[in-house]
């Protein structure tokens, strides 16, 4: 009757009741463990191939790293979909978008800047110079 | 007794409400906090990981990420830094089952692998650094070091944790405090490999292909 059920911390593993039907802890690191091994292989295979067409080949890195990483969290950190684990995952993402805002943001605002400084041609130049003679 | 047993089943179908349940116990807090904490970590690295991105062209004439990075020496940290990942589970496993044994040899393997990581590292910084690529050389050098280091300094505090967990564990027994502690550290080597993921695939394999 006192038998309260809290939040699952982070990392941790589930109760007993709650992983009547599941796979065993050491079953689950070592499926991780493998995954995460093929994903790894295949990023380096896919760095030093010429079979697929250069330029898909940052993408596809990208793609096999996130891949990667949410393997990570599911086998090795335990983050699940299931209620008891609401709250890590809504830290999650709340730190993903702050990881999400930080990188493009720089990425995207320092291209931009770089254009503006390193662009100027001499015809742009020319125009903004007669702009202003204009004013 | 049947009505007994059916009262006792509702209870359990309606779980009070957080209010009602009072403070979660400490092991769910003290690992929560930890989680909050690793995120604020993975923030500052995806920080350093945007200066990269932005400063990785900006070599100066110097030496560039394909001329200076060794794919195979790559390879065999990650590998290094993975299974000491997996161990370290396995450790965690033998934690809980209070097997001291277990606790120590899994502790073994992990620091094992993860000094063989930091070994690699340390001989791959000093082999730049004599071939004149330092962090003063370039923009992308300094990026380069502060990422990599960056990461390479949490793996040392890694490993004295882990000695330090180890000689508690020996000392204090598996008491609740060093329980939860040994979560907390769990926690930090696993997403430690996490941030190297991201650091082999942006650093080295797209320094190197692209």
């Amino acid at each position: 009757m006192t038998d309260v059920r809290y939040d699952r911390a982070p990392g941790d593993i589930p109760s007993e009741e709650a992983r009547a039907w599941a796979p065993s802890e050491a079953l689950v690191y070592t499926i991780g463990l493998l995954v995460a091994l093929i994903l790894t292989a295949t990023s380096f295979w896919v760095a030093n191939t010429s079979l697929l067409w250069p330029g898909g080949v940052g993408l596809g890195l990208a793609v096999l790293a996130i891949a990667q990483m949410g393997i990570h969290l599911v086998f090795f950190l335990h983050i699940s979909t299931g209620p008891d684990s609401t709250n890590n995952v809504l830290a999650l993402a709340f730190g993903l978008l702050i990881v999400f805002v930080v990188v493009t943001g720089t990425i995207w605002i320092v291209a931009d800047l770089n254009d503006n400084m390193l662009m100027p041609s001499s015809d742009a130049m020319n125009m903004q110079m007669q702009r202003r003679s204009h004013e | 007794m049947n009505i007994a047993l059916t009262v006792d089943s509702v209870q359990q179908e309606a779980l009070p409400s957080a209010s009602e349940a009072g403070p979660a116990p400490k092991r769910i807090v003290v690992a929560y906090g930890f989680w909050i904490f690793l995120l604020s970590d993975i923030v500052m690295f995806a920080a350093l990981f945007a200066s990269y991105a932005v400063l990785v062209h900006a070599t100066a004439g110097g030496p560039t990420g394909a001329q200076l990075f060794n794919q195979t020496t790559v390879a065999i940290e990650t590998a290094c830094l993975l299974v000491s990942s997996y161990t370290c589970g396995l450790m965690s496993l033998a934690v809980n089952s209070r097997n001291r044994l277990g606790t120590y040899l899994g502790a073994l393997i992990t620091f094992g692998l993860g000094a063989a990581f930091l070994t690699l590292e340390v001989r791959e910084f000093a082999d730049m650094i004599a071939h004149g690529a330092t962090p003063q050389r370039s923009a992308f050098l300094s990026a380069f070091f502060t990422l990599v280091g960056c990461h390479g300094l949490h793996v040392t505090l890694g490993l004295i944790w882990l000695v330090v967990m180890m000689v508690q564990v020996a000392v204090m027994g598996f008491v609740a405090n060093v329980q939860h502690r040994l979560l907390c550290f769990s926690l930090f080597w696993h997403a430690l490999d996490i941030v190297w993921v991201g650091v082999f695939t942006v650093v080295y394999l797209m320094g190197v292909s692209l």
